[in-house]
């Protein structure tokens, strides 16, 4: 197969993984962010949003600390499971979707954060349980918020590059970002121009998406 | 006794103390609290349908006891079988009304499919004469028939007791007129207690058997009425 599409493959599957357990914590984290107050909320939001401002270098070199074979958690895979995070696909996985969590629970912290109140209340005051109330009443009225922050992560992760190099810089096969940059290095343009203009178009196509799920779009509507 | 209660709730926000403390003992059908806005009237329904956990006191509603502070009883407000009408009506603004109505006979983690076909909602959506609407959303819907649609909401699952907050609130006068008279004919056809609530002696003057007016927190004076 051309490399190209090698290396487009294990971005849709890298960044699609990511995607999903940011779906899934960024729900969770959003709602709790949200509803509940607790000590440390602040620096929790803090803490969660950082990745959005560091260098994905400094990142990944977090990363390699807390999951390399000298680590705690390492050491502990590798001796239980013989699976390592480091220069594998999982963990270029865990890389995207770290640097692209900020883009999920921001926007669905806020589309929960619009849900009104009251309606949760008339919800219960019908005799309807609270984990029903948030799949019957919650979730439906703050998804499209939520979905519009999904697909932007997706792009985010889709094209993850620092934090990604320093993780899982040499997989077998390598993802679009890491074959454009080692391409360029090797003097090979057409190869280089290839990837770029695919990652371009993918890129564009998730943003499309993601700009008619926007939240404003859904206001009109309602 | 249909309305027992003895609330008592001091709320703190900064430098501003607001206490409640009320008690009601009421063997009427019709029961409005009035008093104007910052009063405690919502405070006093929300506590009643367990929105609010008061600090001290007890709550019986038609010889249920939902609230009581010594006994450590505090039903959460999914088992007190109430009815609660919203003075905005908080309509679930993704579902119809057929929907909206059915909420609370669904307790999966689904709601009722959009086509939902169902006698008794049928039977609420003709005694509100909102049959015609079934498949609309909330918001084509005026501030008439959205009132219609929560009183279906709510009284389709057999409440022990209705609740109003400010019902007529946001109608013009001559809607409001008529929506007095319908819900006026509605209690005495479903014969439950009613607790309402609202800042307009009209309202009190057509629905008080018994009315109680609440200032700063404190029921003033009781006027029992003859009728």
């Amino acid at each position: 197969m051309n490399p190209a599409w090698t290396a487009l493959l294990l971005s849709l599957k890298v960044a699609g993984w990511a995607t999903l357990l940011n779906l899934i914590f960024g729900i969770g984290v959003g709602y709790l962010l949200a509803r509940k107050r607790f000590p440390g909320r602040d620096l929790l939001d803090t803490l969660l949003t950082l990745p959005m401002v560091m260098p994905p270098t400094v990142l990944g070199y977090y990363l390699l600390v807390l999951l390399g074979q000298r680590s705690a958690l390492g050491a502990w895979l590798q001796d239980h499971f013989g699976f390592s995070f480091i220069f594998t696909w999982q963990g270029a996985v865990i890389a995207a979707a770290i640097v692209a969590f900020p883009l999920v629970f921001k926007p669905a912290r806020a589309a929960f954060e619009a849900v009104d109140g009251q309606l949760e209340q008339a919800a219960r005051v019908l005799g309807i349980s609270e984990m029903a109330i948030f799949f019957r009443v919650t979730l439906p009225l703050a998804w499209r918020g939520i979905l519009a922050g999904v697909l932007l992560a997706f792009a985010r992760a889709l094209g993850e590059f620092g934090a990604t190099l320093m993780v899982a810089g040499s997989i077998p096969g390598q993802t679009l970002s890491i074959a454009v940059y080692e391409a360029v290095q090797a003097g090979q343009d057409d190869v280089a121009n290839t990837l770029v203009l695919l990652t371009s178009a993918v890129c564009i196509a998730v943003l499309l998406l993601a700009g008619k799920l926007a939240p404003g779009r859904i206001a009109n509507r309602m | 006794m249909q309305f027992d209660l003895h609330i008592h709730k001091t709320l703190q926000s900064g430098q501003r103390r607001f206490e409640l403390d009320v008690v009601v003992r009421s063997d009427c059908q019709r029961l409005v609290i009035l008093g104007p806005s910052g009063a405690g009237k919502s405070l006093v329904l929300k506590a009643i349908a367990g929105l609010m956990t008061p600090d001290t006191g007890y709550i019986h509603v038609a010889g249920n006891t939902l609230f009581d502070h010594t006994a450590s009883i505090n039903l959460p407000p999914q088992r007190r079988q109430l009815a609660y009408l919203f003075q905005d009506y908080a309509l679930f603004p993704h579902l119809n009304v057929a929907q909206n109505i059915a909420f609370g006979l669904a307790h999966g983690w689904r709601n009722p499919s959009a086509k939902v076909q169902d006698e008794k909602v049928d039977y609420w959506l003709e005694a509100l004469h909102i049959k015609a609407l079934a498949r609309q959303m909330p918001h084509e819907l005026s501030g008439g028939q959205k009132q219609r649609t929560a009183l279906a909401r709510a009284l389709i699952a057999e409440p022990r007791a209705l609740l109003l907050d400010e019902p007529f609130a946001a109608l013009d006068q001559p809607l409001r007129i008529s929506m007095r008279k319908e819900l006026d004919s509605l209690q005495k056809q479903l014969n439950i207690p009613m607790m309402l609530i609202t800042h307009d002696a009209e309202d009190a003057q057509v629905f008080g058997e018994h009315v109680l007016n609440l200032q700063d927190g404190r029921l003033i004076n009781i006027v029992k009425d003859a009728a």
